[in-house]
């Protein structure tokens, strides 16, 4: 067992973790933040995407170990003071969302995408995103949303 | 734009934005894998790394010794907990053979991934290493993936007791339809592949069982589109009372006719629950689920037109062979058959002759995945009316328009009735929107030209069959149930109103459209409109969503239960205003006396009906009302889709340039979210045309087996599509509705594939197996330039 510390959401937490712990289970099981999920073993389909550090990573791919002394970011803290955060406000507008499995992934991947790249084109967003697989909207509303998101 | 005024009125027909949205975007949503029981444990399932083999011995001892481990299970140490087989609910024909379908194997493994033992542990991972330790000894027998090979003399026999691995062969034939194939001048004959398809909803399937001794009292949580079939499905599997059994789907991330099922392991986590007395806990690995959760398609299909010289269409013959797989899952068997009366398409026909062999193979079972039947008859109806179309040296549009059905209702040749549509507008708008004849000439040009980027231009015509469907049908086609659905309204006295509806969503927008309906028809206010659904113990009545038939069915029930609220509040309304029900009128759920100020809403009423203190005599207190709609046809969706995209004749590289759907579904009460269906439905067509594909080795290992090697589209892979609508509002249902989640599946494999075929059409190529990548289009070109 190693001892973490990392700041979760602007919260700090101090854990226990086995070194082979995946800081998706780390969030999901160790801290109850289930907004982030899994929806696969190859890290192919980044349903399980959260922000370290501001940058997106694929949490299955993540071991707790290499959160250490970082930030995360997960779905529950990218809302402030109730109000939605503009990507999510777009997601909602655009209809960018169906199911929602995805969602949370989505979100975090396009927030990290226009934090490096403002005002993406629509062919930018889709390469930005090749990585977050989403089987209902075919994508084009998510592509809308991130695009309302760049000009908000 | 979203619409969010709160005013009563008009509902129906608003791009209202989703009520589901704000707990889905915030991580507030509850997927089966989000919850926690105390005490539970995790369940890894051990599975057979063989495609076919006999098991000799499984022992679970080593497992047991493993940290965490808290039991395990053979399949043999569960035999006495199954009262019957897992089920198949559709068993087509009289004679379909049905092989025992146990939640783990005992006898033999019969494809890679069927289970053979179980590990409960404290923790996932515990549970997962165990089921690594458990030994089982195979004795591997030969494989056979391919439904045709499975039928040939002196196949591998899946399933020993039957004499030979046909399940069974359904057929529908016309009288003529002989005369009419052996007279007609032209007959064209084509051969299509439906390869094996992977659903690939976001999220892996999930079971959650809790057993309570003292009360005899199961739960199970489920990622399922169906907790109303599965409950009385798995009382039946397990021999429990129905009534003990309460099955609820939490928020479900996706389906796609995957989550319509009932599988082994939800089976398995009842049982083991019981034996335990704790809560146990499956989630399905993604490169598990590749293996355990049923596929769809494959398919082999044959199909013949025959025509006039001026291409006037006469007969369409069709032959299929399908492989079910190792076993008959839920509906499994009648999948294929779910096309069987719409290869003639959108055309006028006299002859109609149809037959399907279902096969065992050694592979997963296949079953419904989106369009169920109706893409398969779609692609095979569309690409021979492309290539009868090069055989009369038509334009594929003429031919279409030359034999489209005008008028409505129409019995097509295989004895159905297609309610409404309208072909020709929806393929005039799509042609409009593309500009058909100024493509026509660009590819005329380049084809000149000798460029290295040839334009394909393909059309796909459709109607299809959803909204399952009329009881009474279903009875006669030997379906083991109903196709009715049932909405309940209980208007509360604050003034909100809780809506209980049969159907089970899993991103398709219930809340939101329903509340729509509620708001409209009731003029409550949208946002004190409930909609509660997929739990058995807050609506005992439902048969779930599959089929496009959540609108097409349970919207309608719906709609009809508020018509019965309307009607008692009009009572209570005219006892109170001491008037004639006669003399009210009633818009939106507002009451008015002509030439008076008098007027009285349904959420008046609702609390007049709840303190009864002044109803008319003898009517019963309470404002709630129920309605179980069976639909008295199905739903007859159909449209026009056009692709268009450009083949590098050096690398058989494809790139889409446009896809343009006009689709014919009836009134529509959210344009927004119907739009996103067919963005959706489309989406998984092109995958199927250009990307994805199951693929066995000739062991019978997937090889495809992880979302690296077997290739959804991501969103650069995908481009814009260009919607529009045409309506002819279905006279079925007072709504006037159409199904729609599965029309762009439906649609667009055929509508991409011809446009492939059409871009190489020139260099003498005629098919171009699914799904088109660049290696076999490349050989397509190799060949056809060969003629």
């Amino acid at each position: 067992m190693r001892r973490i510390a990392v700041t979760v959401n602007g919260e700090r937490h101090e854990a226990e973790v086995e070194p082979r712990d995946l800081l998706v289970y780390f969030l999901r099981e160790g801290l109850g933040l289930t907004g982030t999920v899994v929806g696969c073993d190859t890290s192919s389909c980044g349903s399980c995407t959260v922000l370290v550090d501001g940058e997106s990573v694929k949490s299955c791919t993540v071991l707790a170990v290499q959160a250490d002394g970082r930030e995360v970011t997960t779905i529950e803290g990218l809302a402030t003071n109730g109000r939605l955060h503009p990507v999510q406000q777009a997601f909602h507008e655009a209809h960018a969302l169906q199911c929602g499995f995805c969602t949370p992934g989505m979100v975090l991947a396009s927030v990290s995408l226009l934090a490096e790249n403002p005002s993406p084109s629509d062919e930018e967003i889709r390469h930005a995103l090749e990585g977050n697989l989403c089987r209902c909207t075919g994508y084009q509303n998510i592509v809308k949303a991130v695009k309302a998101a760049s000009a908000a | 734009m979203a619409v969010t005024e709160e005013k009563a009125g008009a509902w129906i027909g608003k791009p209202v934005a989703r009520k589901e949205d704000a707990k889905l975007l915030t991580g507030q949503s509850r997927y089966v894998d989000d919850l926690t029981l105390p005490g539970m444990v995790f369940a890894a399932v051990v599975r057979s790394p063989f495609a076919h083999a006999r098991i000799k011995r499984v022992d679970v001892a080593p497992a047991l010794e493993s940290e965490g481990v808290v039991a395990a299970f053979t399949g043999a140490d569960l035999a006495e907990d199954w009262a019957a087989t897992l089920p198949c609910v559709w068993l087509v024909t009289e004679d379909t053979k049905q092989p025992m379908h146990r939640p783990l194997a005992t006898d033999k493994a019969r494809y890679a991934g069927d289970g053979v033992a179980v590990v409960l542990a404290e923790t996932r991972a515990q549970a997962k290493d165990a089921a690594e330790l458990v030994e089982v000894d195979y004795e591997p027998l030969p494989a056979v993936i391919d439904p045709e090979e499975a039928l040939a003399e002196g196949a591998p026999l899946v399933h020993e007791e039957l004499e030979d691995n046909r399940s069974y062969t359904w057929a529908l034939k016309t009288d003529n339809a002989d005369d009419v194939f052996s007279s007609a001048p032209v007959v064209v004959k084509e051969r299509y592949r439906q390869q094996r398809l992977i659903p690939n909803a976001i999220e892996p399937r999930g079971v959650l069982a809790q057993y309570l001794p003292a009360q005899d009292e199961y739960t199970l949580w489920s990622a399922t589109q169906i907790p109303h079939i599965l409950r009385f499905w798995l009382a039946v599997t397990l021999g429990i009372p129905e009534a003990r059994l309460r099955v609820v789907a939490p928020d479900v991330g996706g389906g796609f006719g995957s989550k319509l099922n009932v599988y082994a392991e939800e089976a398995l986590a009842l049982v083991l629950a019981r034996r335990l007395g704790r809560p146990v806990k499956w989630t399905e690995e993604r490169s598990e689920g590749y293996l355990a959760t049923s596929h769809g398609r494959d398919q082999w299909q044959e199909i013949e037109l025959a025509a006039d010289e001026d291409g006037t269409l006469r007969g369409v013959r069709v032959r299929l062979t399908v492989g079910m797989g190792a076993y008959l899952q839920l509906v499994g068997a009648g999948t294929p058959i779910l096309g069987a009366w719409v290869y003639g398409g959108a055309y006028d026909i006299e002859a109609y002759d149809f037959e399907c062999v279902g096969v065992f193979t050694t592979a997963t079972p296949t079953d419904a995945y989106r369009g169920a039947g109706r893409p398969e008859a779609t692609y095979a109806i569309e690409r021979a009316m492309d290539a009868l179309a090069r055989r009369l040296d038509m334009d594929p549009v003429e031919l279409r328009r030359k034999n489209f059905i005008t008028e409505f209702p129409k019995t097509i040749a295989s004895g159905l009735e297609i309610d409404s549509g309208d072909f020709h507008g929806a393929l005039d708008r799509a042609l409009e929107l593309v500009d058909y004849e100024g493509l026509r000439r660009e590819q005329a040009e380049r084809r000149a030209a000798g460029d290295g980027k040839q334009l394909g231009i393909g059309l796909a015509t459709y109607t299809e069959m959803c909204g399952l469907a009329p009881s009474r049908i279903l009875g006669v086609l030997l379906y083991a149930a109903g196709g009715w659905d049932a909405a309940t309204i209980r208007c509360l006295p604050t003034g909100s109103v809780q809506v209980f509806i049969g159907t089970s969503p899993h991103g398709q927008g219930h809340v939101t459209t329903f509340s729509q309906i509620v708001a409209d028809r009731l003029g409550i206010p949208i946002e004190q409109v409930e909609v509660l659904h997929g739990d058995t113990s807050t609506m005992q009545l439902g048969l779930d969503t599959y089929g496009s038939r959540s609108l097409a069915v349970g919207g309608v029930a719906l709609y009809k239960a508020a018509d019965k609220i309307v009607e008692k509040s009009k009572a209570v309304v005219a006892h109170k205003l001491e008037v004639s029900p006669d003399d009210l009128q009633e818009e939106h759920g507002r009451f008015t006396v002509a030439g008076t100020d008098k007027a009285m809403t349904v959420q008046d009423a609702a609390l007049h009906a709840f303190t009864a203190h002044d109803l008319p005599d003898g009517m019963e207190p309470g404002l709630e009302a129920t309605f179980v709609y069976d639909p008295p046809n199905f739903s007859w969706p159909g449209g026009a889709h056009v692709a268009v995209l450009e083949v590098d004749t050096e690398t058989g590289e494809i790139e889409l340039r446009r896809y343009v759907a006009v689709d014919e579904i009836g009134n529509v009460v959210n344009p927004t979210i119907v739009d996103g269906q067919v963005h959706g439905g489309v989406a998984q067509g092109i995958g199927q045309a250009l990307f994805e594909e199951a693929i066995y080795d000739e062991e019978g290992n997937l090889t495809t087996g992880s979302m690296v090697s077997y290739l959804v589209p991501s969103a650069a892979e995908l481009i814009d599509l260009e919607l529009d609508r045409v309506s002819a509002p279905s006279p079925t249902n007072p709504m006037g509705v159409k199904g729609v989640g599965e029309t762009g599946a439906i649609a667009s494999p055929a509508a991409v594939i011809n446009a492939v075929v059409d871009a190489l059409a020139q260099f003498g190529v005629t098919d171009v197996e699914m799904p088109a990548k660049p290696e076999r289009v490349w050989r397509a070109l190799q060949e056809g330039g060969a003629r």
